[in-house]
């Protein structure tokens, strides 16, 4: 039998966690085309993701999951239809420490929701870190729907990243016993 | 947890919006470039405010507001010179000076003025903490922000900006299902009216724009003010064709796929 595989994409701004999410549960190393930063702006770490990161969990025999990582600069996001084609679903990554990148978090779900009106999640990430904002909060600045769940998250601890993977999949589930309206 | 950050990263009007819409209480302290500022909430309403030092009585409030005579504050600020807020206040009340609701319409008034102030502020250091109450000898008012976010999110307002915030005028808009919101007591312009009257899931914004004639840069302005007060979301406009269908997997029928989402999930917990 044909191994079928199945997509989940995970999006967000700039530095908010996408490629550690992906490597904290992904089997493989996680394929990353990083590239040097050269903005003054986005100097808040050294490389980022140009093209896509790539991870991967083997489901059984005929069945593998793909983690797709877009990249987080404005500038690339001609490859955000190209990823969200076919997926099952995405998860919106948010640096809850840095306020200015909200708008941007919301345009990227907004851009994606359109592209596909697959079930989403947000992911309040850095949860950890003493500047995080409530998860709350976060969900009123995104102005995010009350049916849609937002969870806190630390990126780099593969139980967290298990439980935003798990309620992912329970929202798609609900998609499609029809439960919910895409 | 924190709350806090930087105007040019998070607007005034953004703020109010989320305190509002969280119903939270507590002070908000702002560090302008040339002042200071702290305004005091109670379930998402302003009960006291100042900028800087300028601490105004409640006797300077009313002079100022010419509900008492120059002649009368005189004679009044001696008698109540012993006084706090509060007791001044209860004292004119009590004594017939003016009436309770006029003593908390002009602290209000004197508070959106502060409010007005700092929506002039777009750069500066915010934080909010949570449950902190007002000075206690303060008369503690009760202003709703709804009315203030409109008329903060009317300002400075540029087509790009307002691109970012509404990227799409193909979306409809439904009325906020948030409770205690009563829209006939917010102060809203004619224009606002307008495309009140039209706010239906089965009309995108772009509709809105034809049937009340504004341009794409006043409907977006227009809208922008309804959202951050909290009155009307985003919806997708009811009839738009959705594409999943109940298809996550398009060649799977819905069984294959339940089953198939259940393999993932299994797999998951097991990791």
């Amino acid at each position: 039998m044909q191994t079928q595989t199945v997509k989940i994409v995970v999006t967000g701004p700039f530095n908010s966690g996408k490629t550690e999410l992906i490597r904290s549960v992904s089997e493989i190393d996680v394929v990353s085309t990083e590239k040097k930063i050269t903005s003054e702006v986005e100097k808040v770490k050294e490389s980022t993701t140009v093209a896509m990161d790539f991870g991967r969990i083997t489901v059984d025999d005929d069945l593998i999951l793909f983690l797709f990582g877009t990249p987080g600069q404005k500038r690339f996001d001609f490859m955000w239809e190209i990823l969200s084609e076919g997926m099952l679903g995405f998860i919106v990554m948010v640096d809850s420490t840095r306020p200015e990148t909200f708008k941007e978090a919301r345009n990227i779900l907004e851009t994606f929701h359109a592209y596909a009106p697959t079930p989403y999640i947000v992911a309040a990430n850095k949860q950890d870190l003493a500047d995080a904002w409530e998860v709350e909060d976060i969900r009123l600045a995104l102005r995010l729907d009350p049916s849609i769940k937002i969870l806190p998250c630390i990126a780099k601890k593969k139980g967290s990243v298990k439980t935003v993977l798990l309620e992912l999949l329970y929202a798609i589930l609900d998609e499609v016993e029809g439960k919910t309206e895409a | 947890m924190a709350l806090k950050g930087n105007l040019k990263d998070f607007s005034i009007t953004q703020l109010l919006n989320l305190i509002n819409l969280a119903k939270k209480s507590g002070a908000l302290y702002i560090e302008g470039s040339s002042d200071i500022a702290q305004v005091f909430f109670r379930d998402g309403k302003i009960t006291y405010a100042q900028i800087g030092d300028q601490e105004k009585d409640i006797l300077f409030l009313l002079q100022e507001a010419k509900k008492v005579s120059a002649t009368q504050y005189n004679i009044l600020a001696e008698r109540a010179k012993y006084l706090n807020d509060k007791e001044t206040g209860l004292f004119l009340v009590n004594s017939g000076y003016i009436s309770q609701s006029e003593t908390f319409q002009v602290i209000e008034d004197y508070l959106a003025t502060i409010m007005r102030t700092l929506f002039t502020w777009l750069d500066g250091y915010f934080h909010f903490e949570q449950n902190e109450l007002p000075p206690e000898d303060k008369i503690p008012a009760r202003l709703a922000l709804e009315s203030l976010i409109v008329e903060g999110a009317r300002k400075s307002q540029e087509l790009e900006d307002l691109k970012a915030e509404i990227p799409s005028l193909e979306m409809a808009l439904k009325f906020s299902d948030r409770p205690g919101i009563d829209i006939q007591r917010v102060n809203l312009s004619p224009d606002e009216w307008r495309v009140i009257s039209y706010v239906n899931p089965k009309n995108t914004i772009h509709q809105i724009a034809n049937a009340t004639k504004m341009d794409e840069l006043e409907i977006r302005k227009v809208i922008y003010a309804l959202l951050q007060a909290g009155l009307v979301e985003i919806i997708r406009p009811s009839g738009m064709p959705v594409a999943m269908n109940g298809k996550i997997i398009p060649q799977l029928n819905r069984k294959d796929q339940k089953s198939l989402v259940n393999r993932l999930i299994e797999r998951i917990r097991s990791m």
